[in-house]
Order: structure tokens, then C-alpha cells, then sequence
């Protein structure tokens, strides 16, 4: 792309912005953020989170077989305005995991594909109040047949999984708070073996898989370029089993936790196009799952495909 | 666009709707028990431990003219009409078999109790204790050793007590109810089968027995599910009380000479001692050798050291080391070299495909191991052919008796030798399922899995290939995984052979072809 071009989608965006100052950039399925019609954001990110301690059920321990597990993972996401208040986005991540004691091996590979729309349907402004509401469906569904059978080391649980999320965002001045809940409905998944064990003996390579729901609170400070906030963040399975002591994890197993963080996002002046977005978060509280720290950065890019279109 | 989100909600909404999650377990269509033939001289048949079976372990019965068997006849009317659900479901699940029934119970048993202990604060180890199995770590730690035993003497428990059943079958020759009464509601299949002992009481007391000795936990699930099979006996209005009260005194007089056999085989001492563990690695030193160390973190005691010395079913004590292997290629040698080369290999480019091989036959900890996933494949194959009881019993006893002896000969190999992991020697090799706590050599699916499927191949001719086939790719999941050389599987594989046609000796030679 060259230089003259990225000036007139930047400048387009200004235009856009002193028209609209409402219009931000999204990034997930989850925050109340929208594109503008007419323009597609290129996100690539790349993240890392690893934890030494993990809860057995409610058991937290640590594990001199494992170590420190350590989780890479590069994404590239779209995110598309197909209306001011309708986006559509794409999210495939490649992921690897290792870790850093024992014998066992890393495991690594194109993990879930996720497809959302992102829909507000509601948008008022009281004087310097702003109330907005979102409504978000999703699918997800693994991108191939990645392994599964063998935790901890696999990269996802090969679940399909269809969502749905509510979102209400409050803004006054320039500080603002983002609640949501979402529901994850994930279809069974197929094992490599012929029987295991739950809480009970199970004599078929399916396993059914339990719902989850996820909660989440954002709060900060947000104006057209940039923002800055805390979250809080929570999963909450409907169901599976805990792993006993000593047990193997397993993919239908009671997967909670909690997670609080702050994230980032900025976009240059100089090229509005171009944004910047980091995020840094712990995990307060799990079940089932290890007590993660992560850390993740990205680049976006946001092309005006409307804009572009007149222009030619 | 508000159409477009209503029509996406609706459809996924429907599609949720259509989502039905329960799944359909691979047992779920078996079908009720009606054997083509009763086997009517299984009291003939060569039992595995109980060798005197004469003398009197229950009375004579009652004429079927007789007032009191008249009375049981009245009350079983009573008791098989007029079912609750509860009574259906149990009917339903019972009628498919008990011995085959037991054998899933035995196998959810060993999957439950198959989690190693949790180290304590020092980092030692807590051992399961049989003299206070509550506590923790529950006893036992069903490791596959422990397993191929306990399936073992669960089989040879019921086939013994259902061979001695057989011969006072024949002998009192006491018709069924249903044969006697017409107008009595049957639940399950009718048989000429004489009806006295009941056979689903032998098995219900049996396994009872020697339940209760190696699963002693789970004595209260046990109970409940020996009262129900025989109360499904009765709901079914297939005996009266008297013949289930004989079955079931056969049962747990057959299954306590088992217990006894079970609490002096040397099971109790395998686990060695301190001194004995740390003699294994000096004499392996002392041979000019590499010897295995425990991978894990803190370091677990072996497992089972001296399981090799427990007494086997198929052959004295004193073949078992005629049966061991030959040595492993030294550490040191060029073979062992480019073994330990060809693992790396394989860990380092892993397809998806080896994955799949590595998972399904992986049967590590949580699951019901090795033999009882052969024990799962038996099962599979057996109900395609409608069998009796007895002939059940038969075949998974000498399924198992291969699996135990498997069990033991191998064992006894592995400390024989202390021969280190692949990973052991090289840290490079990544394993792609979790590194068993004992020596390498030779490889436990390996045997398990040849043994299994030479005594399979001779009860199923026509598949004799297809389970040669699937021992062979066990035998190779533990390559792909990275925890087991080459020579390790071949000897494996020929070592289960050999003990194989061990059991294919007797199946030839019990009586019951």
C-alpha cells in the first residue's frame, strides 16, 4: 500500500472521526466497541501466558513434572463494519505450548476458527451520558483435527461452540463501563480412545461437553484514539467433573476461573490507521485449570474499503 | 438487518434446540443373554484353582410338586408382576449377562482406582494400604499389574463357582419356573437350562467375594449391585428364592479358595522395600549397565518390583524365567543407539495419525488399563455369538489368566534388566503420552497386547489377523509416544505370544470344546 494511499484512508478516518466522535475501533466480541461501516480492521496479535500452579478441582498445587506450561499464540483477526451498529469478525489463532519440566511434549497447531456478529441496537446520548447495548452471536469450531486427548499439552478442546452475548456500555466524559455475559454452547467432542472416566466409566470416544457461561466487567478511560482499562473476567462451566488428585486433566472437565487485567489500546495520530494494543492479566481464581499470567500484543490496521471504492 | 439478526437468532436457538448432548455408550444396544447352546456338561469342564469340587455345598431341593417350592412359586407370581421402572431398568441391564456385566463393573473399578498417589510434604510417596484401604492413598492404585490380576481372579472366581453351579444343574435337573407355571410373567429369555442353583446367583456371590478383597472401598456399590442381580432373578420370574439361595452359597464358597489363593500369590509384597529398589540398580550397575531411574518428580518408588514373582495361573513359578526375554541391546551398543535415534525420530515427527495410535491405546492413568481394554475388545466380540454363562466365564478367564501371566512374565523381565526409558538416555526425546514408572524393557502393551490377542485369535479364528493386527499397533503406539525402543515392543510382542499359546494349551484341553 502505498504512502498516498494510507494518507487518504487516514485522512477519511479523521473526517470520520470529527463527524462521528462516537465511532472507536473493536476488537473482540466482548467489549462494546464498533467499526464504522464500510471498514475492515486487520488485527494481528501475538500472546503469551504460562502458569506454574493449577487447581486439581479445588486443589491448587504445582507440578515438578511440568514445570512452568508456557502457551504461545499468534492470531490474525478481521473485523468488519458492515453497518455502524452490524460487524461481522474472523479470528484463527496458531498456538504452542511447552513445558519447561518433565518429559512430556509441546504440542502446537491452528487451533479454533471463530466467526461473530456484533450488533447494537441501541445507542442514546443524555447530554455528556452515552448508554449503548450489544448483542453478539458466534460460532467457533476447530480448524482441524488438532489433539485433544492430551492434556495438559493440547492447544484447544475441539469443541464446537455456538455463542451468544449481551453487552451494556456507559459512558460519561471521557470514562466508561462495559458489562457483559455470554453463553457458550459447546457440542461433544470426539476422543482417540474407545471408553474413559469421568466420575464414572464412559464406554464411547464421545465426550459430552459442558456449557460455560462468560462474565465480564471493563472499566477505564476511552476517547477516539485510545483507550486504557481494567477487567475483571470470568468462566464459569455449567457442568463437567473435577480432576481428582493426581488425575489427568481432561477436555470435559469443570474448567472455572477468574481473571483480572488491564488492557490497551492506542492509535497514532500521525496514522490513525495504524493502532497499537497491548494487554497484561492474572488469574485470581480457577478450577481445573492452571492459575495463568498473560501477556499480549497486536497491531491493527484499518482500511476503509468504502472510501476506497469512491475513490477508484 | 434486524431480520437478519431475529433469522440468526432463531437458527441458533433451533440448532441449540437440535443439540441432543447425551451420548450412546458402545454397550448400550447388547442384547438380552439367549445362548444357542447351555453347555450342559460344564460341569465336566477343568476348573483354574478350586480342584476338589466334590462334597455337599448346598442341599438337595425341594420337589417342584412339593408345598414349600409351591409357596416360592406363588410368591415369585407376585414378585415378577407389577414392575416399577426401577425394576425394569434393572431387568433391562442385568439380562444382557452377569459375567459379562461384572466384567464392566470390574473394568469402571479399575479406571476409578487407577491414579497414582499424591507425594507427600518430604516428598516421598504414601503407599495404599490393603490393612486401611480408606484412607488416603485409597487402596488400591489399580496399576496395570494390579489390574490384569484383579480381572483375572474375578474370571476364575465366577467360571470355577459356575462350573461347580453346572454340575448340580445337571445333577438335580430342577425345571425353571416358567417350565413348571405357564401363566408366571418372564422378563428375560426361556431355556432349558435346569434352574437349580440359579447361575446369576453363583456369579452375584463370587464376585461379591473377590470383589470385596481387591476393590475393599467399594464394598457398599458391590453389595447393592450383587442384591440387585439376584433380585433381578426374581423380578424377572426366571428362579425362585431357593435357587437363588444355593447359587449364591456356591459362588462365595468357590470365590473364597480363590481369596485365599489371591492372599498368598505374593501380590503383597511387590512393592519391595528400600533396600530392594536400590539393589535392582546396583546389580544393573554392577552388569555394566544404564539402570532406569524413575522419570518422575519427586522420584516414585518402581512400581511393583517384585510382581514378577507372583504366582502364575498358566504355568508353575518356575517357568517364568524361561519365558523372560532375552537381554536387551547393552547400553552402550551401537543397537541401542540407533534405537534410542529412531524414538527421537518418531517424538519429533509426530503425524496426527501416530497421535491417534498413541491416544487409543495410551490406557494410562484414570482408565482401565491395558488388560481391560482388551477385556473391552473380548466383549465386544463375544456378544456377536449368543453364549452361556459358563462359556463366558470361560473365555474371559482364559483371556485373563493370559493377561496376568502376561503381567508377571513381563514384569519379571523389566526388573530383571532395569532397563532405562528412551527419554532416560535421551533428554531431547519429548514424550506424546505420560512416561510409565518402571524399566522399559520389554514394553507391558506390548505383551499384554500379543498375549490377548493369541488367545483371541484361537476363540475367534475368523479375526485371528484383525487382533494380531491391533496388538501390533499397540505394541507401536508406545514408539510414536517416545517411551519404548524398538527391541523392547518385538520382545514384548513375542513374550505375550509365548504366554498366549500357554492359554490356547488349556483352552484345548478344559473340557469345554
Amino acid at each position: 500500500m502505498n504512502s498516498k494511499l494510507i494518507h487518504i484512508i487516514g485522512l477519511g478516518l479523521i473526517m470520520l472521526f470529527v463527524v462521528n466522535p462516537e465511532i472507536s475501533r473493536a476488537q473482540t466480541e466482548m467489549d462494546a466497541l464498533m467499526m464504522g461501516k464500510g471498514k475492515l480492521c486487520i488485527a494481528g496479535t501475538y500472546a503469551t501466558n504460562s502458569w506454574e500452579n493449577y487447581w486439581e478441582g479445588t486443589f491448587k498445587r504445582d507440578n515438578a513434572n511440568i514445570g512452568r506450561l508456557s502457551t504461545q499464540t499468534a492470531a490474525l483477526m478481521l473485523n468488519y463494519g458492515v453497518k455502524d451498529n452490524f460487524n461481522i469478525m474472523a479470528t484463527l489463532p496458531y498456538m504452542s505450548t511447552k513445558a519447561s519440566r518433565g518429559t512430556l511434549s509441546g504440542l502446537q497447531g491452528f487451533q479454533d476458527i471463530s466467526f461473530f456478529a456484533k450488533w447494537r441496537p441501541i445507542k442514546k446520548q443524555v447530554g455528556k451520558q452515552f448508554f449503548s447495548f450489544f448483542a453478539v452471536a458466534g460460532y467457533s469450531a476447530p480448524s482441524n483435527d488438532y489433539n485433544i486427548d492430551f492434556m495438559p499439552m493440547a492447544i484447544g478442546l475441539g469443541s464446537q461452540v455456538l455463542n451468544g452475548r449481551l453487552t451494556a456500555d456507559y459512558k460519561i466524559n471521557k470514562l466508561f463501563a462495559t458489562i457483559s455475559a455470554g453463553y457458550m454452547h459447546r457440542g461433544n467432542v470426539s476422543i482417540d480412545r474407545s471408553a474413559y472416566y469421568t466420575d464414572r466409566q464412559i464406554n464411547s470416544s464421545s465426550v459430552k461437553m459442558p456449557d460455560a457461561g462468560s462474565f465480564q466487567f471493563r472499566t477505564g478511560y476511552r476517547n477516539t484514539r485510545a483507550f486504557a482499562e481494567a477487567f475483571v473476567d470470568n468462566m464459569t462451566s455449567f457442568g463437567g467433573f473435577d480432576i481428582r488428585k493426581n488425575d489427568m486433566p481432561f477436555v470435559s472437565n469443570r474448567m472455572n476461573s477468574t481473571k483480572v487485567g488491564l488492557e490497551g489500546k492506542y492509535y497514532l495520530s500521525s496514522l490513525p490507521s495504524l493502532g497499537f494494543h497491548a494487554n497484561a492479566w492474572t488469574t485470581v481464581a480457577g478450577r481445573n485449570i492452571g492459575q495463568a499470567t498473560g501477556f499480549l500484543a497486536g497491531v491493527d490496521y484499518i482500511i476503509d474499503l468504502k472510501f476506497k471504492s469512491l475513490k477508484k | 438487518m434486524k431480520k437478519i439478526f431475529t433469522l440468526s437468532m432463531i437458527g441458533s436457538a433451533m440448532l441449540f434446540l437440535s443439540c441432543n448432548k447425551d451420548i450412546v455408550e458402545s454397550n448400550a444396544d447388547f442384547q438380552a443373554l439367549n445362548p444357542e447352546m447351555q453347555d450342559v456338561n460344564g460341569g465336566t469342564w477343568k476348573p483354574f484353582i478350586v480342584t476338589s469340587l466334590n462334597g455337599n455345598f448346598i442341599p438337595d431341593p425341594q420337589p417342584v410338586t412339593s408345598t414349600s417350592y409351591q409357596d416360592e412359586l406363588k410368591e415369585l407370581k407376585k414378585l415378577s408382576s407389577n414392575l416399577n421402572p426401577e425394576q425394569k431398568k434393572a431387568i433391562d441391564y442385568w439380562k444382557v449377562g452377569s459375567v459379562l456385566r461384572w466384567n464392566e463393573i470390574m473394568r469402571e473399578l479399575v479406571a476409578k482406582h487407577n491414579v497414582p498417589p499424591y507425594q507427600k510434604e518430604d516428598g516421598t510417596y504414601p503407599a495404599p494400604s490393603a490393612a486401611n484401604p480408606f484412607s488416603y492413598p485409597i487402596f488400591p492404585f489399580s496399576t496395570p499389574p494390579y489390574a490384569a490380576r484383579a480381572y483375572a481372579y474375578l474370571s476364575l472366581a465366577q467360571y470355577d463357582a459356575l462350573i461347580l453351579a453346572w454340575k448340580y444343574k445337571a445333577l438335580h435337573n430342577r425345571l425353571a419356573p416358567y417350565k413348571s407355571d405357564a401363566t408366571l410373567t418372564v422378563s428375560v429369555p426361556k431355556n432349558d437350562l435346569p434352574s437349580y442353583p440359579s447361575e446369576d446367583a453363583v456369579i452375584s456371590g463370587a464376585s461379591l467375594e473377590i470383589m470385596k478383597l481387591l476393590f475393599p472401598v467399594e464394598i457398599e456399590y458391590l453389595s447393592k449391585m450383587a442384591q440387585q442381580e439376584k433380585d433381578y432373578r426374581l423380578w424377572s420370574g426366571a428362579n425362585v428364592k431357593s435357587d437363588i439361595a444355593a447359587g449364591d452359597s456356591i459362588g462365595r464358597w468357590v470365590a473364597r479358595q480363590i481369596v485365599q489363593r489371591a492372599k498368598t500369590d505374593g501380590m503383597g509384597t511387590a512393592g519391595g522395600n528400600p533396600a530392594i529398589w536400590a539393589k535392582l540398580e546396583s546389580d544393573c550397575i554392577a552388569r555394566g549397565e544404564t539402570p532406569w531411574i524413575s522419570l518422575e518428580s519427586p522420584k516414585r518408588p518402581p512400581m511393583l518390583p517384585l510382581f514378577g514373582n507372583v504366582k502364575p495361573l498358566l504355568f508353575q513359578s518356575s517357568a517364568v524365567s524361561s519365558l523372560r526375554a532375552i537381554p536387551p541391546p547393552p547400553t552402550n551398543s551401537d543397537e541401542m543407539r540407533k534405537e534410542t535415534a529412531e524414538v527421537l525420530e518418531f517424538t519429533q515427527n509426530a503425524t496426527r495419525e501416530r497421535m491417534r495410535i498413541i491416544n487409543f491405546w495410551a490406557d494410562g492413568v484414570g482408565t482401565y488399563t491395558p488388560p481391560g481394554h482388551w477385556n473391552a475388545i473380548a466383549t465386544q466380540e463375544l456378544v456377536k455369538t449368543p453364549i452361556s454363562e459358563i462359556r463366558w466365564a470361560r473365555n474371559y478367564s482364559l483371556l485373563n489368566a493370559a493377561l496376568m501371566d502376561a503381567a508377571i512374565v513381563c514384569w519379571n523381565t523389566k526388573y530383571f534388566y532395569m532397563n532405562a526409558r528412551p527419554c532416560q538416555l535421551d533428554p531431547n526425546i519429548k514424550t506424546l503420552t505420560g512416561v510409565p514408572n518402571f524399566p522399559a524393557y520389554i514394553s507391558g502393551h506390548s505383551t499384554f497386547s500379543a498375549a490377548a490377542a493369541t488367545i483371541l485369535g484361537h476363540l475367534f479364528p475368523k479375526r485371528k489377523s484383525d487382533f494380531a493386527a491391533m496388538a501390533l499397533e499397540a505394541s507401536n503406539s508406545r514408539m510414536y509416544g517416545g517411551i519404548h525402543y524398538r527391541a523392547d515392543c518385538e520382545q514384548g510382542l513375542l513374550t505375550g505370544k509365548k504366554v498366549g499359546e500357554l492359554a490356547i494349551g488349556r483352552a484345548q484341553t478344559d473340557g469345554a470344546n
